[in-house]
């Protein structure tokens, strides 16, 4: 019982001085960036293996937040080999002219109860499109953890060309998935 | 129960519903899988699938039915052998119409693509992803498929030939418009 009223005292003493700090440091081996896609009306997950991140985020500050996320598009998986081939062509990402995508934020607004909206430029094969990428944002272990997903409408960027364009089969919304896990740096 | 000496009505319907489907099925399957990467292989795939899972759903219907109704016995007049193999066979084909599209739902389950049949109704992943497992459960469909094939071909020709040769009611019993005119 003692223990418990300890704990409950310290607590928020102790989220308050974690959530203080800014976060800025992305671990790499705990961060994710996925998709998800509807074929023929199915979501099929892939993820994208190799992707660069610069994320600052205090909670206490989010508009002061900022992010850069830079996918190597090289490094999809898109469930099999064919797929992954099909991917990287000219139709889809065609990786030979535009080997990466990236998602430039420096607008972030908190929504209420951990949840944030990032605002942002999207650019994906040449085209840059705004967009706004909901994520929420918990503390765990010491460090920041968020979970978001940026929606884009993939004809915008024009990925999927030609006899892909046919929305009935590839729907056009697909959903990048992110979760990052970011350590704290002490504040000055 | 009593022993009956003829199909009922709904045993030959079923028989010939779910032969329908598979005989559907199984040319599409060996079509779509050579094709290169397409949209049109993308719809061929799901409604390779729509149609297994309408098997299945039949299958289950048919084996249902069956456990509550017994056929009739084989005509008389076979040799014992033949008696033996056409049991062994119906058995085995039981079995694989109930193997091979499980083994299908398996697979994409395992693969990570999974069934909204006619693209409607979302079906539950009967396995998680493992993509090795996938593999492996595509050769398990194939193998099961072109050994229902290969006793289906049995089947039939058998069916035909008693039709033909020894010119019994077996195959008009099943297929009432095609009456055998013969003593039997
Ligand atoms: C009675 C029902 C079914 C029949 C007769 C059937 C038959 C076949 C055949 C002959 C193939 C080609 C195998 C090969 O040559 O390698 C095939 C492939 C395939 N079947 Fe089925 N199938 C049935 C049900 C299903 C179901 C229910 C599913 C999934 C829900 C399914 C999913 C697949 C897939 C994904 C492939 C392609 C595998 C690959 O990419 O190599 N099948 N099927
Ligand atoms: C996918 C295809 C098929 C499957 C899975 C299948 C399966 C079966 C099974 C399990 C039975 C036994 C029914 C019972 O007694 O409970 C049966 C009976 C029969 N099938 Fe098929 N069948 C197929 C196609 C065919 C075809 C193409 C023919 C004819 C050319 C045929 C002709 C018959 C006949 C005549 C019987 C009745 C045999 C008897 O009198 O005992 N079947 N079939």
């Amino acid at each position: 019982m003692k223990r418990l009223l300890l704990a409950l005292l310290m607590s928020p003493l102790a989220v308050g001085s974690v959530s203080a700090a800014e976060f800025n440091a992305v671990l790499g081996d705990k961060s994710a960036v996925n998709f998800v896609s509807k074929q023929m009306g199915v979501p099929v997950e892939g993820k994208f293996k190799k992707f660069a991140a610069q994320i600052s985020f205090d909670t206490n500050k989010p508009e002061k937040g900022r992010a850069q996320i830079e996918i190597e598009l090289a490094s999809i998986d898109a469930g099999n080999s064919d797929a992954n081939d099909e991917a990287k062509g000219k139709a889809w990402f065609n990786i030979r002219e535009f080997p990466t995508a990236k998602f430039v934020s420096g607008g972030i607004k908190s929504v209420g109860n951990g949840r944030y909206e990032a605002a942002g430029q999207m650019t994906i094969k040449g085209k840059t499109r705004d967009v706004v990428a909901p994520f929420n944002a918990r503390l765990d272990g010491g460090n920041l953890v968020i979970d978001g997903a940026i929606p884009i409408l993939r004809l915008q960027y024009g990925i999927g060309d030609g006899a892909w364009a046919d929305t009935g089969t590839v729907a056009d919304e697909v959903q990048v998935r992110f979760h990052f896990t970011l350590a704290a740096t002490a504040k000055k | 129960m009593n022993t009956p000496t003829a199909y009922t009505r709904s045993a030959i319907v079923l028989h010939w519903l779910v032969a329908l489907t598979i005989l559907c099925a199984f040319p599409l399957g060996v079509y779509m899988h050579e094709l290169p990467l397409s949209p049109n292989k993308l719809q061929l795939y799901s409604y390779h699938k729509w149609l297994g899972i309408s098997a299945l759903l039949l299958v289950a219907i048919r084996l249902g039915w069956r456990l509550g109704h017994r056929p009739p016995p084989l005509l008389p007049g076979m040799p014992r052998w033949q008696e033996i193999a056409a049991h062994a066979i119906h058995h085995s084909l039981y079995l694989l119409m109930l193997a091979v599209p499980l083994s299908g739902w398996l697979m994409s389950s395992a693969l990570g693509f999974s069934v909204v049949w006619f693209g409607v109704i979302p079906l539950p992943d009967l396995i998680g992803k493992d993509k090795q497992l996938g593999e492996l459960l595509k050769d398990v469909h194939a193998t099961l498929n072109f050994t229902m094939l290969a006793l289906v071909l049995v089947h039939a020709a058998a069916a035909i030939k008693h039709h033909l040769f020894e010119r019994d009611g077996t195959l008009a019993r099943m297929l009432p418009f095609i009456k055998q005119e013969s003593k039997t």
